[in-house]
Order: C-alpha cells, then structure tokens, then sequence
C-alpha cells in the first residue's frame, strides 16, 4: 500500500463531494487508482476522457504511482 | 508570461507588458463571456484550474509559439472565479517585427489554451440548470451535469 494526495476539479470536485484528500491504497498506477476511485464514488467519465498528472506534470496512465506524490485526474478541459 | 488570475484582467495594463523597441505588430485577442451556448440562454459562467500545471502548460504553449512564429512576446492570462457576461475570460497579445506572425502566434496561443491548459468552466443557465463543458456522458448525461 502507498499513501497519495488527491485533488479534485471541477466535474470530479463535484462528484467527489471535496477538494482533496489523503488515501492509503493499492494501486500501483495512475490508472488503477482513478478506477478504484471511479468505482468507489461513480464519477461519471471513462478513464479514457481523462488524463493524469502526478506532482504537478501530465503523466501516462501506466506511470508508477510512488508514496507521497500528488495526483490530480484532469477532466476534459474547457478554457477560453 | 502565461498566468491564471483571480482578479478581472486590465488589456491595457497587460497591452503595455509587450512593448518593445523591436515589434512592429502587436495582436490581441479577448474571450468574453457570452450570453449563450448551443442554443441555451447562459447567466453566468465559473471557471476553475488546476494553476500550478495550467501556468506550466501555458508557458510550453508559449515557448512553443515562440519556436514556430517570429514573435517577440507573448502573453496570455486567463481568469478563474465567477463571471458575468461580458467579462473578459482570457486575454492573448503577441507582439512581432511584422502582423504575419502575431495573427498567427495569437491563433495558436489561444487555440493550444483551449485544447490543453487545465481549467474548466461551468455555465449557469437560465432555466436553473448547469453544466461543466465538455463533460458530458452518454447514458448518465443527466446525472453528470446536473448539480
């Protein structure tokens, strides 16, 4: 088990019903945690309408998940 | 200089941020917020980012422009927070020895800004409802957008 910061934006916050939180858990990857969260709280878009970033960076869903890091899931974005 | 703002944006401020001996061409380009969306009276609007990543994306948007188009500067701020219409939502201004390049590295700054920089926006209807862009669902639509 390793330990993550999570933070929440926009559709996700919503869903989620907070900004963030600390979670011990199994996954190993970017992927396997946001499915572990999508089931767990039934967010509403695949993985495959979001993207990952770990401490501040964009990553691949298959990147490693390390203990401590921050991990953001990016719903699709909407500026301008 | 690609940041997000808290507080409404001053074109003429940032206007003179790209004042330079060297630029013949200065162009400009202003995201209002407007009344409608696909045909649904809009009231207002929240936008909401992720700063930390949006700033860093922004600024490789920026380099990026920097690379392709002869450009001397390039700015782009977008704001976050609660918005009415008519508020400025994201201003671009790219200055350039001549017009070619800051027409098109404005183009791009604002284009690459929509498709990759993390912030989202929420609309508020007229009707009560709203909805996060481009979030949308097939199946669980209603139960996605609402809130």
């Amino acid at each position: 088990m390793i330990t993550v910061h999570i933070q929440y934006f926009a559709i996700l916050r919503e869903q989620r019903g907070v900004a963030g939180e600390t979670l011990s858990t199994p996954a190993g990857t970017a992927a396997a945690l946001y499915d572990e969260l999508r089931t767990r709280h039934g967010f509403s878009l695949p993985r495959d309408r979001v993207r990952a970033a770990v401490d501040e960076s964009f990553v691949a869903w298959d990147t490693p998940l390390r203990d401590g890091q921050t991990v953001v899931f990016i719903p699709p974005v909407a500026g301008g | 200089m690609f940041l997000i703002s808290t507080e409404p944006l001053d074109p003429a401020a940032l206007q003179r941020t790209l004042a330079d001996a060297h630029a013949g061409a200065c162009v400009t380009f202003e995201g209002w917020v407007r009344d409608h969306n696909d045909g649904r009276p809009v009231l207002a609007l929240d936008y909401e980012a992720y700063a930390p990543l949006a700033e860093k994306e922004g600024e490789r948007i920026l380099a990026e422009a920097r690379e392709k188009f002869a450009i001397v500067g390039a700015v782009c701020i977008h704001r976050v927070g609660s918005l009415r219409i008519g508020d400025l939502a994201v201003w671009v201004g790219v200055s350039a020895a001549h017009r070619g390049a800051a027409f098109d590295a404005c183009r791009f700054v604002i284009d690459e800004t929509k498709a990759r920089v993390p912030v989202w926006k929420k609309e508020h209807y007229a009707d009560g409802d709203t909805a996060w862009i481009n979030c949308a669902t097939r199946g669980d639509h209603a139960a996605a957008v609402k809130s």
